[in-house]
């Protein structure tokens, strides 16, 4: 392990300082980004509280079908990033590298998903501000409704595709026996990232999908 | 090279020569000082606005521009003094200076992060200014929908993402600190012996990492609104404008905090200092900075008592308004109490820390005025809600910013700037300031209200003496550019405590070398142990 030291940063006194400090860093910035998030749920909140069959109404017209099955292929992601922590920290490289490339390959699968999803609507004519042409009496409410739906899922989307940008790197990582169970720091934090990615779209999927069907 | 010399011993500033080495730089002692001159930079645009604005209020006629131009100077003022000044200006300079000296840290713990934020800064400001020069924007500092979002014809998107990507600079800072504090702290440095500037720049970064992202989506979805023209926050289209108020200042009322909160560590390291005194009740000025944190974040309805919401929301923010008073006065009691007893030197940072003291009680004690529901409805949108929060945002914010220049001078340049210079700038800030303001807490009381380019005759003298001490003010700005400045190649060269400070920082070097300390200090005692002479 000849690299492990130049793995410490300069700032820091050893590895352990590092750990903690850069897992401290991760959380307080998963903090900002649930504030980040909650603006959009609060404007989904007084949306719905204003007019709710408008909201009910709209939430039928999306995909439930594809909705779920990208909530099942998120959460497996969420099993596959786990995994790969825990073969990094036993230091098995290969096994690492290949556990991050499913969960990018899944994640992938998700946004190829939300595309066909995105199409879906497109072709109903609910995208506001492209061709939105609902008729009926809750048109303008039903276009908030679709306005806060793009937007919720659009700024989640951007954060899968930061996540596999970094998986990715993390992964070449991994097969460059970067990691031990000495240093594992980076594949734990992009996993704690993709946990709350994870997180939001279970709070996504309910608002957005399920909320007044049944 | 004449009466001065090289400086002696190797330090952060002679490490590296030429402009790159600065530009890629992980060392928080460059990056601060990168922020240094940026921020003085947007200090002296903001100025020029609000020169204009004075100059255009000399005279009741609206004669020196028109109303458009007066409302793009007024927003420009605005969105420049508070995001690109007010609010980076003592975490970002001195607080990137001065948190891992003080406790006995090499660096911060992301220095990368760290230039990032300098880099976004940067671009943020890069953005607003070109937005700017293209024409401007006319909707005032704060956005307000759905004028911003629909009817606004100046460039509303580029200046919000100016401040968006600013926002992130600001969250950057504010994690970095965060993180650097929980775990970076020399051996013995606890909780309870860190310096108060520290604990004033934790809350800081934490209402900077809860605030800010609020803003940042705030601001894009009204950026988004005008773009595609639906409206989540225009009535007109089935929106909620109050939705807007609530989300804008959910971040705007802490940032106010935000400003004053590390002015307040500021002046308490001065006081101590210059009085040779301990704080009075250091526990309590550390819990009043985050009592003040915490009821920072529940206040923000106070700015809507006109707006529409409803009368209960209304009484529980005016309860909790006043509710921030507590700490705020057991700070300015501390304060006092320090003093007493003390054996007072009135140093330029000292006059800079006292005349802060001074202005902030008389900026608290009129917010008072604001937070009482039924007074709020006369003083609401007039020149009283300008002249209260300059006092505390000018007032507290800008003074204790110079008393920190001044005070950490030595440390930041190894020099000493001219003292009877510095002595004199401060009191001619002072006198310009409260000349500039106060008479705007009497045009407010009659009547004046903001944002109009022209008034009526009879108010003409009040905004004349205005205007006057806005030129004093101009000058007690400019003469601290000029000597310290001098004092970079003409000052004497500072020993590594010239002002005989208690705080690690004065235990480096001046300026102190590249990892700020030869070795780890380790603390055996607590803040401030200041002998009393006496």
């Amino acid at each position: 392990m000849t690299d492990k030291h130049a793995l410490t940063a300069e700032q820091f006194d050893d590895p352990e300082q590092e750990h903690e400090a850069s897992t401290l860093g991760m959380w307080v910035f998963l903090g900002t980004e649930v504030l980040f998030f909650g603006v959009l749920f609060a404007s989904y909140a007084v949306l719905r509280f204003n007019y709710p069959e408008a909201f009910a109404e709209a939430s039928r017209h999306t995909n439930i079908l594809l909705g779920t099955v990208n909530t099942a292929i998120l959460l497996t992601s969420s099993l596959t990033m786990a995994l790969a922590i825990r073969s990094a920290q036993l230091s098995k490289h290969k096994l690492t590298a290949g556990f991050l490339l499913l969960t990018i390959l899944l994640g992938i699968l998700f946004l190829g998903i939300k595309g066909v999803e995105y199409y879906g609507e497109y072709e109903k004519q609910l995208v506001p501000g492209l061709n939105f042409a609902y008729e009926g009496d809750n048109a303008q409410s039903i276009k908030l409704f679709f306005y806060l739906y793009f937007i919720m899922t659009g700024v989640h989307a951007i954060h899968v595709i930061l996540g596999i940008g970094t998986l990715a790197v993390i992964a070449v990582m991994a097969w460059r026996e970067w990691f031990s169970s000495d240093y594992f720091t980076p594949v734990e934090l992009v996993g704690l990232y993709w946990h709350f990615v994870d997180i939001i779209w279970i709070f996504l999927y309910p608002f957005l999908y399920l909320v007044s069907r049944g | 090279m004449n009466t001065s010399t090289v400086l002696q011993h190797r330090s952060y500033i002679n490490e590296g020569y030429g402009l790159k080495s600065w530009l890629i730089t992980h060392d928080h002692k460059r990056i601060a000082l990168l922020y240094l001159i940026s921020i003085t930079l947007f200090f002296f645009v903001g100025s020029m606005a609000a020169a204009m604005i004075r100059l255009e209020l000399a005279t009741p006629s609206g004669d020196l521009v028109s109303a458009e131009t007066y409302n793009k100077l007024f927003t420009m003022h605005g969105v420049i003094m508070v995001w690109f000044f007010l609010i980076p200006s003592i975490p970002a300079v001195l607080g990137n200076f001065l948190v891992p000296l003080m406790i006995g840290a090499r660096d911060l713990a992301f220095p990368r992060l760290n230039l990032a934020s300098w880099y976004l800064y940067t671009l943020g400001g890069g953005f607003t200014i070109g937005a700017l020069i293209a024409g401007g924007v006319d909707t005032g500092w704060t956005f307000y929908t759905p004028y911003s979002s629909m009817f606004s014809n100046s460039y509303v998107v580029a200046v919000i993402v100016g401040v968006f990507i600013v926002g992130f600079s600001s969250i950057f800072t504010g994690i970095n600190f965060i993180v650097t504090i929980h775990k970076m702290r020399a051996p013995g440095l606890t909780w309870f012996r860190l310096p108060l500037f520290i604990w004033a720049n934790y809350a800081t970064s934490v209402i900077l990492v809860m605030a800010t992202p609020v803003l940042a989506m705030t601001l894009s979805l009204v950026a988004i609104e005008r773009i595609l023209q639906i409206g989540i926050f225009d009535p007109a289209l089935g929106g909620d404008p109050l939705l807007f108020q609530h989300l804008f200042w959910f971040y705007s009322h802490p940032a106010v905090y935000i400003m004053v909160l590390p002015a307040m560590g500021v002046a308490s390291e001065i006081i101590t200092c210059f009085s040779r005194n301990p704080i009075f009740g250091y526990r309590f000025m550390a819990y009043a900075i985050l009592g003040i944190a915490v009821i920072g974040f529940l206040v923000w309805g106070h700015h809507m008592f006109v707006s529409g919401q409803s009368m209960y929301a209304g009484m529980m923010f005016s309860l909790l308004s006043f509710l921030v008073a507590i700490p705020s006065a057991v700070k300015v009691f501390n304060w006092t109490a320090t003093l007493y007893n003390g054996t007072i030197s009135f140093e330029a940072p000292m006059l800079y820390g006292l005349g802060f003291v001074g202005l902030f009680m008389i900026g608290g004690l009129t917010g008072l005025f604001l937070a009482s529901l039924a007074l709020d409805v006369h003083l609401t949108d007039t020149y009283f809600v300008i002249a209260h929060f300059h006092y505390i945002m000018v007032g507290g914010a800008v003074m204790a910013y110079f008393g920190g220049i001044h005070f950490w001078w030595p440390k930041m340049s190894g020099r000493i700037y001219p003292e009877n210079w510095g002595r004199f700038s401060a009191i001619v800030i002072f006198l310009g300031f409260n000349l500039t303001f106060f008479p705007q807490f009497l045009l407010g009381y009659l009547g004046m209200p903001r944002r109009y380019h022209q008034y009526p005759e009879e108010l003409q003298w009040l905004n004349e003496i205005s205007s006057a001490g806005a030129v004093l003010l101009a000058v007690g700005y400019l003469l601290p550019l000029l000597y310290l400045l001098w004092s970079l190649r003409y000052g004497r060269i500072a020993d590594s405590n010239p002002w005989k400070a208690k705080g690690l920082e004065w235990q480096a070097l001046s300026p102190p070398i590249r990892d700020n300390f030869e070795d780890t200090p380790v603390v055996k005692e607590k803040a401030y142990a200041y002998i009393p002479e006496h």
